[in-house]
C-alpha cells in the first residue's frame, strides 16, 4: 500500500491573517513539503498541473526534478498531468527526462483540467475533452514503447519517423494512473490498458466514489487483465487533525469556510458527514480512512489533500509530523486482511523485473540497461538512433524481441 | 408503478403552485389508471431545498437532501413542473433546480408544464420562459400546460378543473407512449474500443 500527500498548489490568502504568500514561497514550501513527507516515511508525493493564477505549478516536471535532486526514496508523481492540454510529445519527453534523473521513481496520473479557458489558450476545444484524453494518451503509450513512431491523428501534427528521445529509463515507461471524478470513459480507459485508476474522492460523496470504482474494477477484468480486486485503485482524501478533535474544529474552521472550491457551501460538519473530509483527532483519521477499504475493496495508493485553503507551511509539516505518527497505525490496518492475489502498485523496479521475467520466459536476454543500448532500430535505414557498438546492433538484430525489429 | 414526480417553486404556505402541483398529481394518476396503469405520486416542494441548491451552486457538493431529489426525477416516468410567475418569467428556485440537475437528466422525460401567476395577463410565460428551458433539456414537453391564476381558484363552472382534466390526460398519454431514461446504479460505459475508433 503506498501512502502519500497531493497537491493542488493554490496560492490563497490565509483567512486568519488576509496575508498571501507569493508564488515564490509557495512553490518553495512544495519543496520543503515533500522533502518532509520523505521524512516521515510517505510514498507519493503528488503535485497538480494548472496554468492560471491563483495556482503555482505550471511545469511540473522542473518541481518535480528540483524535488528528484533532494529526495531518495518518495515517488514523485501528478496529480494530474493534463492529457487534454499539453502536446502527448512533450509529456513523453519532459517525463522520461524525469524518470531519468529521479532514477526510476516517476510515475503520473493523467486528467482534463477544470478550467475552461485553459482549453482554447492551448488551441484546444473543451468540448473534445474526452476525445482529446483518449487520443493523446494512445500516442504517448506509442512514443514511450515504439523505438520509431508513425502516427496519425485527429487533434495533432502527423508523426512520420518519430524517435522520443530519451527512452524511458530502462525502457520501461513510468507506470500512468486516470485520475477521473465522474467521467465513466475515463475509468474506461484506465480498466482497457490495465492502467491505474485514481479517484480523488473529495468533493463528492464515498458511495458515488464506490460506484466509479467497481465500474473501473469491472471493465479491468473485463478486458482481461485479472480479477476485478487485483485493479490498481488509488484514491483521494483529506483531514486537519490534531490531538484534540475540537482543536482540529476550531483551527481548521476558518480555512474551510472561504476554502476555495467547497467554501461558501455546505457546514464543516455537512461536508465531513458528506465526503471523506475528516477533521479530529489522529484515531479519527486513522479510523475514516481505513474504512475506505470497506467501500472501494482493498486497494493500492492512498493521497492526502493537506497544503491548501492558505494553511501556513508551519501547520502543513505539523499536519505531516501527526500523519508521521500515526503511519505505523494506517499500514498496519490496510495489512490487515488483505488478500494476498491483491497487488501492490506498480513501481519502476516492479515493472523492469516484470518485464525482465517475460523475456527470459521467452529466452530472451534481460534488456540492457537504459541509455541506448537494446532494441532500438530504425525501421527504414536498419540502423540504430543511437550510436552503439556493431557487435552490440548485431546481437540485437538477430535476438531482439518480437516488435524490436521490424 | 409508474413514478410520476411533482416539482414545485411556490414559496409561501399555502403555495398556488403547490396546490395546482396536487391537483396536476392527481388527475394525472386518474388518467393513468383509466389506462389500467398505477401511479405513484412524489412531491418535491423546492422551498425545503432552496439553502442545498444555493450551496450546490456554490461549490458543485451535492447534499444527501438534493441528491435525494435528483434521484427521484431521475427515477420518474414523469415530471410535473409548476413555477410561479416571477417578473415575467419562472422563478429563480425554479432554474437553480433544473440548473443543478444532471445535464441529461430530463432528456427524453415526459414533463407537463404549469405555473401560478397574479392574473391571466402572465400566462404567456410559460411559452415564452418555460418551454424554451424544457426544449433545451430536450424533455417530452405535454402539449397542454396550465395557468393558473389567483382568480381561477374562485371561479364557478369548473373551468380551471377542464384545464386540468385535459392537461393530465394529454401528458398521461405521453407518459405511456415514452419509456424515459432510468438511470441504475451502475454507470453505463461504452467499450474502449469504441471510443478509441471515434
Amino acid at each position: 500500500m503506498q501512502l502519500g500527500i497531493f497537491s493542488v498548489g493554490d496560492v490563497t490568502p490565509d483567512p486568519t491573517t488576509g496575508r498571501t504568500p507569493s508564488e515564490h514561497e509557495r512553490i518553495m514550501a512544495a519543496v520543503t513539503i515533500a522533502k518532509k513527507a520523505e521524512e516521515i516515511g510517505l510514498d507519493v508525493f503528488a503535485t497538480g498541473e494548472h496554468h492560471n493564477p491563483p495556482f503555482h505549478p505550471s511545469s511540473p516536471t522542473t518541481l518535480l526534478g528540483f524535488i528528484a535532486a533532494q529526495t531518495e526514496r518518495i515517488i514523485l508523481s501528478t496529480a494530474t498531468t493534463l492529457i487534454t492540454t499539453n502536446d502527448p510529445v512533450k509529456i513523453a519527453e519532459d517525463y522520461a527526462v524525469l524518470q531519468h534523473l529521479a532514477e526510476g521513481r516517476v510515475d503520473l496520473m493523467m486528467g482534463r483540467g477544470n478550467t475552461g479557458p485553459v482549453y482554447p489558450w492551448f488551441g484546444k476545444d473543451i468540448r473534445d475533452g474526452i476525445g482529446l484524453a483518449i487520443e493523446n494518451y494512445a500516442l504517448l503509450r506509442k512514443l514511450w514503447r515504439e523505438d520509431v513512431v508513425n502516427w496519425e491523428g485527429k487533434f495533432r501534427t502527423p508523426l512520420q519517423g518519430f524517435t522520443l528521445a530519451p527512452r524511458p529509463l530502462d525502457d520501461v515507461p513510468p507506470f500512468v494512473w486516470h485520475g477521473s471524478i465522474r467521467s465513466p470513459e475515463i475509468a474506461e480507459q484506465a480498466a482497457y490498458y490495465g492502467d491505474g485508476f485514481f479517484h480523488n474522492n473529495i468533493f463528492w460523496t464515498m458511495s458515488h466514489t464506490k460506484r466509479m470504482v467497481n465500474l473501473y474494477r469491472r471493465r479491468f477484468e473485463h478486458h482481461g487483465h485479472g480479477p476485478a480486486d487485483t485493479a490498481i485503485v488509488g484514491l483521494g482524501g483529506q483531514f486537519f487533525m490534531r490531538k484534540n478533535s475540537q482543536d482540529a474544529i476550531n483551527e481548521f474552521r476558518p480555512y474551510f469556510d472561504v476554502a476555495p472550491v467547497y467554501g461558501y457551501g455546505p457546514s464543516l460538519e455537512e461536508f465531513m458527514a458528506e465526503t471523506p473530509l475528516t477533521v479530529g483527532s489522529p484515531q479519527q483519521v486513522l479510523e475514516r480512512t481505513l474504512s475506505f477499504i470497506g467501500e472501494v475493496g482493498h486497494y493500492q495508493r492512498q493521497l492526502f489533500l493537506l497544503d491548501h485553503a492558505g494553511l501556513p507551511l508551519k501547520t502543513v509539516l505539523e499536519q505531516l509530523d501527526l500523519l508521521g505518527e500515526i503511519l505505523p497505525d494506517l499500514r498496519k490496518g490496510y495489512a490487515e486482511g488483505r488478500p494476498a492475489h491483491v497487488p501492490d502498485a506498480p513501481t519502476h523496479a516492479s515493472l523492469v523485473a516484470a518485464r525482465d521475467a517475460q523475456a527470459a520466459e521467452a529466452g530472451d536476454a534481460p534488456a540492457a540497461a537504459s541509455g541506448g543500448a537494446g532494441r532500438h532500430v530504425d525501421d527504414v535505414t536498419g540502423r540504430s538512433p543511437y550510436p552503439e557498438s556493431a557487435t552490440d546492433r548485431t546481437v540485437e538484430l538477430v535476438e531482439a524481441p518480437e516488435g524490436g525489429v521490424r | 408503478m409508474t413514478s410520476i414526480v411533482v416539482v414545485t417553486a411556490g414559496t409561501s404556505v399555502p403555495s398556488s403552485s403547490r396546490m395546482l402541483g396536487e391537483r396536476l398529481g392527481e388527475a394525472t394518476a386518474a388518467a393513468l389508471l383509466a389506462s389500467g396503469v398505477s401511479a405513484e405520486v412524489t412531491h418535491l416542494e423546492l422551498r425545503t431545498l432552496a439553502v442545498d441548491l444555493a450551496q450546490h451552486l456554490a461549490t458543485r457538493v451535492p447534499g444527501a437532501r438534493l441528491r435525494e431529489a435528483f434521484d427521484a426525477v431521475c427515477a420518474a416516468d414523469g415530471v410535473i413542473a409548476v413555477t410561479p410567475v416571477f417578473n415575467g418569467s419562472y422563478s429563480g428556485l425554479f432554474k437553480l433546480f433544473f440548473d443543478a440537475l444532471d445535464e441529461a437528466a430530463m432528456a427524453g422525460r415526459p414533463v407537463l408544464l404549469g405555473a401560478t401567476g397574479g392574473t391571466g395577463r402572465h400566462s404567456l410565460m410559460i411559452d415564452h420562459a418555460m418551454l424554451p428551458l424544457f426544449y433545451y433539456l430536450k424533455a417530452l414537453v405535454a402539449p397542454h400546460p396550465v395557468f393558473a391564476a389567483t382568480k381561477d381558484w374562485g371561479a364557478t363552472g369548473g373551468k380551471l378543473d377542464r384545464r386540468i382534466t385535459t392537461a393530465a390526460e394529454e401528458f398521461a398519454k405521453v407518459v405511456l407512449a415514452a419509456a424515459p431514461h432510468k438511470q441504475g446504479d451502475d454507470f453505463e460505459v461504452t467499450d474502449f474500443t469504441d471510443l478509441l475508433g471515434g
